[in-house]
């Protein structure tokens, strides 16, 4: 591994940071997030309230933790989950060709082609929203990517001398996918993953900016911008704060991809 | 016009279609997912079970799923999507009022967006790796990053409230002034535009670099041509093909904007319309929104399919 460039620890940095408050936010957040605490609702920024107050008067800065725990939790979740069945998915199809990868490929471009947050809206309109909703909506509405990426690696892969020698040695496929495939194909499909996480991400939030993802009292960042949307005519950082803190982890989680070597797309001088 | 374009451009309708044909289904099944019955959700729990049968035979609940799909699909097709579970008005109509303002929005972004990735995209790749060319990944890496309604809500907040120089909702019964019109939709169509710039120049960019490392682009280079000549003459005409594309593919991008576009400056369309039927879970008219959001997708990833057959100059004569 090269060394990271600047950029990249300060993206690195900033992504550790939002894990460790979702994680702590519990011990380390001020306030019980749905306790009000002050009369002076959508307030400014003080020493007692670092990101102000919401549209009730409560703490910002416990809320945004706790918001984190909902973002990052079900974005890990669903990006997981669609990665997996993704890389699945694509090996076996790579792997063993013919119909399976003609139907697969075929259904799951078709997939591609409906925009992510349109067929979020016809999945919750008919089972509601839910945490576990999001989750599997999510996960199935980013597989076909994940699918398509890893799928056109493994060919490319599965081209390639030193699996050509597996198989004449007698290698079983099971072998060949664990042992020569998969490790060549870690980077590019880590790399896929942090895409993927960002979109789930902005998926989620605009959900739940819409009304239609994560439901009160529960409230991940989408959630506490809705709320206190209000608030935008005078600047309230109730409305700002949520907003910044998805933009933060979304560009770091960009910006981190795009500087590790060899697998961003930006590089193709 | 030759034998191998009609070919391909056969084949590709072809797929297109096919793909419709999945997408419908996948629509038609994420209604399927609804736990229990659309009939004894819409009547309530007082609902005598003479009142739920009759209602499941009105919507054809009794029929086999392949059944009720083939129905839909029928009336979709002939432009009668049913008629709406909330207010009993038909689909059609519903959908027909919204869709001149949402084709406006769409039209208008259009001419803003396109022109603009275009240029970026080419002079991007035409100064490739020079200071110009990094500064404009960077900032299109951190406005793809951030979600569309921070940049409606800061929109918002420095042009509505702060400078006072446009109005925050979109919309006013009975505009028929274009400049007022244009003012009044200013905001929307610059959060799309800056929405669908990024993947659109970023694509572009992509395609004609991708050319511009070909062989042939090296001989024009060693024959002494500018780049400016180089890009224009040698290069696009060549990534035309890949450029329509990855515009037609962008508005994919543009279409989740479009959702958090209108509904945050409360806008008349179909996306607005499609939000509030999901919220009210009007089946049919989340439904016929959604098939035509993604017909009018496929529609244009097809259309630039065919443009990008007929552009090749490598199948032009045979």
């Amino acid at each position: 591994m090269r060394r990271l460039s600047p950029v990249a620890v300060v993206a690195l940095l900033v992504i550790l940071a939002w894990a460790v408050a979702a994680i702590l936010a519990p011990l380390i957040a001020p306030f019980p997030p749905g306790r009000i605490v002050t009369r002076d609702t959508l307030a400014d920024i003080s020493a007692r309230f670092p990101l102000g107050s919401d549209y009730l008067g409560r703490d910002m800065l416990s809320r945004v933790l706790h918001g984190a725990r909902y973002t990052m939790g079900i974005a890990l979740v669903s990006t997981t989950l669609a990665c997996l069945m993704g890389v699945t998915l694509g090996l076996t199809a790579a792997a063993r060709g013919g119909w399976f990868d003609m139907t697969a490929s075929r259904i799951l471009d078709a997939m591609i082609s409906v925009p992510s947050l349109l067929a979020a809206l016809v999945v919750v309109s008919s089972l509601g929203s839910s945490i576990p909703v999001l989750i599997g909506a999510a996960a199935v509405i980013y597989t076909p990517g994940a699918y398509r990426l890893s799928r056109a690696v493994a060919v490319n892969i599965a081209a390639m001398d030193f699996v050509t020698v597996a198989r004449a040695r007698g290698e079983g496929t099971l072998y060949i996918i664990a042992a020569e495939i998969l490790p060549n194909m870690i980077l590019p499909v880590l790399t896929d993953f942090g895409l993927r996480f960002v979109f789930v991400v902005l998926l989620l939030t605009g959900m739940s900016f819409l009304g239609l993802g994560i439901q009160p009292p529960a409230a991940d960042w989408g959630t506490l911008v809705r709320e206190n949307i209000e608030g935008l005519s005078y600047g309230a950082p109730a409305v700002i704060m949520p907003a910044l803190a998805i933009a933060t982890l979304t560009i770091s989680v960009n910006a981190l991809i795009d500087r590790i070597p060899g697998a961003g797309q930006g590089d193709s001088r | 016009m030759n034998a191998a374009m009609l070919r391909l451009i056969a084949l590709r309708l072809a797929l297109g279609l096919l793909t419709l044909a999945i997408v419908s289904a996948l629509v038609f099944t994420a209604t399927e997912l609804l736990p229990g019955d659309v009939a004894e959700a819409l009547l309530g729990q007082s609902a005598t079970p003479q009142a739920v049968a009759g209602l499941r035979a009105a919507l054809h609940l009794d029929q086999p799923a392949w059944k009720r799909f083939l129905i839909w699909a029928g009336g979709m097709l002939s432009g009668d999507p049913g008629r709406s579970l909330v207010n009993q008005l038909p689909v059609a109509s519903l959908i027909g009022n919204r869709l001149p303002n949402s084709l406006k929005l769409a039209g208008l972004t259009a001419c803003v967006t396109v022109p603009l990735a275009l240029t970026l995209g080419i002079t991007t790749a035409m100064w490739r790796g020079s200071r110009y060319d990094r500064i404009v990944a960077t900032l299109i890496i951190g406005i793809v990053s951030v979600p569309e309604f921070l940049i409606a809500s800061l929109a918002v907040m420095i042009f509505a409230v702060k400078l006072r120089w446009l109005p925050a909702l979109a919309f006013r019964a009975g505009v028929q002034d274009f400049w007022t019109m244009l003012w009044l939709l200013a905001m929307p169509i610059g959060t799309l535009t800056l929405v669908g710039i990024g993947q659109m120049a970023r694509m572009t960019r992509a395609a004609l670099v991708t050319v511009l490392a070909s062989s042939y682009i090296e001989m024009a280079r060693l024959k002494g041509a500018g780049p400016i000549r180089i890009v224009l003459i040698h290069a696009l005409p060549n990534a035309l093909g890949p450029i329509v594309n990855a515009v037609a593919l962008s508005t994919s991008f543009l279409l989740g904007g479009v959702i958090i576009v209108e509904t945050i400056f409360n806008y008349p369309g179909l996306a607005k319309l499609m939000v509030d039927a999901v919220s009210t879970r009007d089946l049919p008219l989340v439904q016929a929104c959604a098939m035509l959001f993604c017909g009018a997708y496929l529609s244009l990833v097809l259309i630039a399919d065919v443009v990008a057959i007929l552009a090749n100059p490598r199948l032009r004569q045979r």
